[in-house]
């Protein structure tokens, strides 16, 4: 029984530690299981947070960028589904051996297949590699038939901007190219971020960037800890953008450009009652569809170097001289002011002397006597030399600003230079020099510091047919089925019998025998063009050489003759287009631009553009009245 | 040899021993054991393989281990009890020579049909050495400094060839352990409070010997944001899994931290984690109940026991329990650092799940033969 005492004190003992032991024991399961309150009940909502940051990524979805109509609804700029093959490495064995077969039906480059070995090795194995783009119908047709035979590569439908009409529209419609760096800066729109996303560079393409891009959407996915797709939890597609109807007819466009190709030339044809553009043309051109695509750095240079600059819009951009076709806006100026009868006729021996300095008429042995609409017709420069000297240069730049030279006109358009219409104040700010009554005579017949662009002049003649309604050239007809808003058309307060004359005189010009256009009358029964010829000097010619006897223009190399313009509208008894056609170094404007002229009011007057309905895809509420004015006479034309 | 082991018990006959199992408490661990099947199931989402299957027949050979323990008479463990602790440290001598190195860390040997690790089986035969120790040694001796060394030896010894390898938490478990042992013996208080001022002290010098990997998890357990995609990672994911699973889960196999990878180790060590995600904290807390009625029966045998070897062998299996699940749960939920130790019974893994059962079955062993006493001088052999 010893024993047993002995063990009694050692259970004693014992039960009193395990005790101890157990209590510890089960203070520390009290602290685990405080600690799983507290994250599981206290932090929870966090957590619950964090793993959904964890397991949730949002994906992008482009929008489809909207498109650009004419006022017909044909498409000058759409999406075109973009066929590509892409290359998902851990769905294939062998990636070589993939390559090989899909090289049976597509050619790949050895620089793509270096490309894509590089990049299965350093890129995760689910990541997909575009192998190549803009494939043919007929070869991805292939790829799917063949896909089975073909592991890891999956055909793709993607979206990629396309000009159906090329370079006939590139100045006007724009592209669309690459974000860059600049893009990003400061833009919020995550869309930017997107690999391959395209952003509109130019023209209507970039002016309208923001209605045009569309509203991204996104699709919630759900990642593992590798980044893998499991499934998508949520989708929203977006919002495609806008659609944009120009007010262009794309058969005038095409007609215009197919008729100025090979010239470096401008051509901008309007509605003289509404301001909408129906053409505008700059001649040549270049494919957008490149710069969507990328340009190679050859083909860069070659739109860069060359002469007849097919990157610049010259209806907007390009600012020339207008040479005689301002001689309407002297004659209105010296009409208004009353310092000239319209019926008063001056005497024209061939040149007028100022000073020392002679002042040439380009007929050699004068025009005789004319009176206004003589002078127009024939395009005299001595009387304008006397009436522009009369009324002071004062009164012509005002009256050229009231018909919108000198100043951006356009609502809508980017990258529009204002011109230039000089004055003493001018002059004096930029030269120091106080103006001088030469560079008065100079102004009168268009020359010297008067710049004008292609679209100006057009406008110019705008404002006369119309009879002195200040009309504004515009673009955009609607957005996203919007109508937009005619610009305002102020009336000029013009005297309306002072405009009869000036179109008495442009009449005169192409209809009647003797005028400096009466070659390129119209071809029409019903119909007629009045309008103006103007010849831009692009080099003086130095006394010297008018002692040697003057060159030929055509002797001249090509980029020292001058600019052939034409201004003019139609028909002439209840106008409703306005036309201006400048081409560069083409020579006499009467010889270059007016035949120009002449073919493409043909066709407009033919056409009639705007007495055919518009297309339409309206938004209710939308007001459709404000743009259909009636047309007076709109006579039998056919 | 077993067979006759149980033979030779002569006081109760097998079918005796039988019916004195305690069928509840092997109720209870195969219900702590199922959990973790269904946790292995969801893991594999959705699929008996990998895991699931093959952790179910360890845990059908662990249990039939412990049958077969439970069925053999305490007077041959404290018989075995020696021979065994040799043999363990033998194994941790072959380990230094001939072991394979995984992780950084020479653990494992290769017996051919099993890796094993011997600092696990040294647990068990740590308990059974120190607890022949005192079944042997007079109360009052206990406290007796000339008798405590042979106790601080037996510790000592193993300890110092599992820190070579280098594993710190084995190390730290065993003394852990070998000390619980040498307090429910019965230590004088003085000694008690003395060495625990001694280990305080101590912790710098440790410091310097430990390996940089070490220092960098202590590093990392101290601010999880030092690494937040490496040794960081793990405790962060686990924290955000576990809090987003909050009171009732996500559901079983619907938890998407474990299902899309981020947390890490979801079959083995963070298992926890993974069934706190599904289940919540309903789901944690009655993993933990479990755990906790499991160290309660220890606890309530032991103190039943008649002899000091059984009482000792058993409190000294609960705290071995008792540290796995602590250690593990604590670590998961970043109270502290992370180290290598699975959640008993749950975590997939066949070592600890054999070295658990058979600590089991010997805890069984001494509770089937409860009502015999055992001899201070020796068995029966």
């Amino acid at each position: 029984m010893a024993l047993d005492d002995r063990d009694a004190d050692k259970q004693k003992m014992f039960s009193r530690r395990a005790a101890i032991l157990g209590g510890g024991q089960l203070a520390l399961f009290t602290v685990l299981a405080g600690r799983m309150y507290y994250l599981q009940v206290i932090e929870s909502q966090e957590y619950e947070i964090l793993a959904e940051e964890n397991r949730v990524n949002v994906r992008l979805l482009p929008p489809l960028r909207g498109e650009i109509l004419d006022r017909f609804g044909e498409k000058l700029a759409s999406n075109r589904q973009n066929f590509r093959v892409v290359l998902i490495p851990e769905q294939t064995d062998d990636v070589e051996t993939t390559l090989d077969k899909l090289s049976e039906i597509i050619p790949i480059s050895d620089r793509t297949r270096k490309r894509l070995l590089r990049e299965v090795r350093q890129k995760r194995g689910f990541v997909p590699l575009t192998v190549a783009e803009n494939l043919e119908w007929e070869s991805f047709a292939e790829i799917n038939i063949h896909t089975p035979d073909l592991p890891g590569l999956q055909p793709e439908v993607g979206d990629t901007r396309h000009y159906p009409y090329g370079e006939d529209l590139a100045h006007v419609v724009g592209y669309v190219a690459a974000v860059t760096d600049k893009d990003l800066d400061g833009a919020d729109d995550p869309l930017l971020q997107l690999p391959g996303f395209r952003v509109g560079r130019s023209g209507v393409e970039r002016l309208l960037e923001n209605e045009l891009r569309g509203r991204a959407g996104n699709s919630r996915v759900e990642v593992n800890a590798f980044g893998r797709v499991i499934r998508e939890l949520a989708k929203d597609p977006g919002t495609p953008g806008d659609e944009v109807v120009l007010t262009l007819d794309m058969d005038i466009q095409r007609y215009a450009t197919e008729r100025v190709r090979g010239e470096s030339a401008s051509v901008v044809v309007m509605d003289v009652l509404t301001g909408e553009l129906v053409s505008i043309v700059s001649a040549p051109g270049f494919d957008p569809n490149l710069f969507n695509v990328g340009l190679s750095q050859a083909e860069w240079d070659g739109l860069t170097n060359n002469e007849l600059n097919p990157l610049v819009n010259k209806t907007l951009a390009g600012q020339y001289p207008p040479g005689s076709t301002y001689k309407m806006i002297v004659a209105l100026a010296a009409l208004e002011a009353g310092v000239i009868s319209p019926h008063r006729k001056i005497s024209c021996t061939g040149k007028v002397t100022l000073g020392s300095h002679d002042f040439h008429c380009w007929k050699r042995g004068g025009h005789g006597p004319v009176n206004m609409v003589e002078a127009i017709k024939q395009s005299c420069n001595v009387y304008f030399y006397d009436i522009g000297k009369r009324v002071g240069i004062d009164k012509i730049e005002e009256m050229s600003r009231r018909f919108g030279l000198g100043d951006q006109l356009a609502v809508d358009m980017a990258g529009e230079k204002s011109g230039l219409v000089p004055s003493r104040g001018w002059k004096r700010a930029t030269t120091g020099i106080s103006w001088q009554q030469g560079e008065t005579l100079n102004a009168s017949i268009g020359q010297g510091y008067v710049l004008t662009t292609p679209l100006q002049l057009a406008t110019m003649a705008a404002r006369i047919a119309n009879g002195g309604s200040g009309v504004r050239p515009w673009l955009v007809r609607s957005v996203g089925g919007q109508l937009r808003q005619m610009p305002q058309a102020a009336p000029m307060g013009i005297d309306s019998a002072h405009m009869k004359v000036i179109q008495d005189g442009m009449d005169a010009v192409v209809n009647i025998p003797g005028g400096t256009a009466f070659r390129s009358r119209l071809p029409l029964e019903n119909a007629s063009m009045a309008g103006k010829t103007g010849t831009a000097l692009v080099r003086r010619i130095s006394r010297e050489e008018r002692a040697r006897g003057v060159l030929k223009n055509d002797e001249l190399p090509w980029k020292f003759r001058d600019h052939a313009l034409f201004v003019g509208y139609g028909p002439v008894e209840s106008p409703r287009y306005s036309i201006s056609v400048i081409v560069d170094h083409g020579g006499g404007g009467s010889r270059a631009a007016a035949p120009v002229a002449k073919d493409i009011m043909t066709r407009v007057l033919t056409r009639d553009p705007m007495q055919m309905s518009a297309y339409e895809k309206l938004t209710p509420g939308s007001d459709v009245t404000s743009l259909e004015r009636p047309l007076d006479a709109s006579g039998g034309r056919g | 040899m077993v067979m006759e082991a149980i033979s030779r018990s002569g006081r109760m006959s097998l079918v005796d021993k039988l019916y004195e199992i305690n069928w509840v408490f092997v109720l209870l661990i195969t219900a702590i054991a199922a959990v973790g099947f269904a946790m292995l199931y969801s893991a594999a989402d959705g699929s008996f393989d990998p895991w699931a299957s093959r952790q179910m027949i360890r845990f059908g050979m662990g249990m039939a281990v412990l049958l077969v323990f439970a069925l053999i008479d305490p007077r041959i463990w404290l018989q075995l009890a020696y021979p065994a602790y040799a043999f363990a440290l033998l194994l941790l001598i072959a380990v230094e020579v001939a072991g394979t190195t995984g992780m950084g860390a020479t653990r494992w040997i290769n017996l051919g049909f099993i890796q094993l690790q011997p600092s696990e089986l040294m647990k068990i035969t740590l308990a059974l050495a120190l607890a022949r120790y005192y079944h042997v040694l007079e109360q009052d001796r206990v406290s007796h400094p000339l008798y405590l060394l042979p106790a601080l030896a037996f510790i000592a010894l193993p300890v110092v060839l599992v820190l070579r390898q280098p594993d710190l938490g084995t190390a730290l478990l065993l003394s852990v352990v070998g000390i619980s042992i040498i307090f429910m013996a019965g230590l004088s208080w003085r000694y008690i409070i003395a060495a625990g001022a001694a280990a305080l002290a101590a912790i710098p010098i440790v410091w310097e010997f430990l390996h940089p990997y070490q220092k960098e998890r202590v590093f990392t357990f101290l601010d999880p944001s030092r690494d937040p995609l490496g040794a960081g990672y793990h405790t962060t994911q686990a924290k955000i899994a576990l809090g987003s699973g909050s009171v009732w889960g996500k559901g079983f196999m619907e938890g998407t931290q474990s299902h899309l990878n981020f947390l890490p180790e979801k079959q083995t060590d963070f298992i926890f984690v993974m069934l706190s995600e599904e289940m919540g904290l309903m789901g944690g807390l009655a993993l933990m109940g479990l755990y906790a009625a499991v160290l309660g029966f220890a606890l309530t045998v032991a103190i039943g026991i008649r002899h000091q070897f059984g009482r000792l062998l058993v409190a000294a299996l609960a705290v071995n329990f008792f540290l796995y699940v602590f250690i593990n749960v604590a670590m998961v939920m970043g109270l502290i650092p992370i180290v290598g130790v699975p959640l008993p019974l749950v975590s997939y893994g066949g070592s600890a799940m054999l070295v658990i059962l058979a600590g089991f079955g010997l805890l069984m062993s001494i509770y089937v033969h409860r009502g015999e006493e055992l001899p201070r001088g020796g068995g029966i052999i």
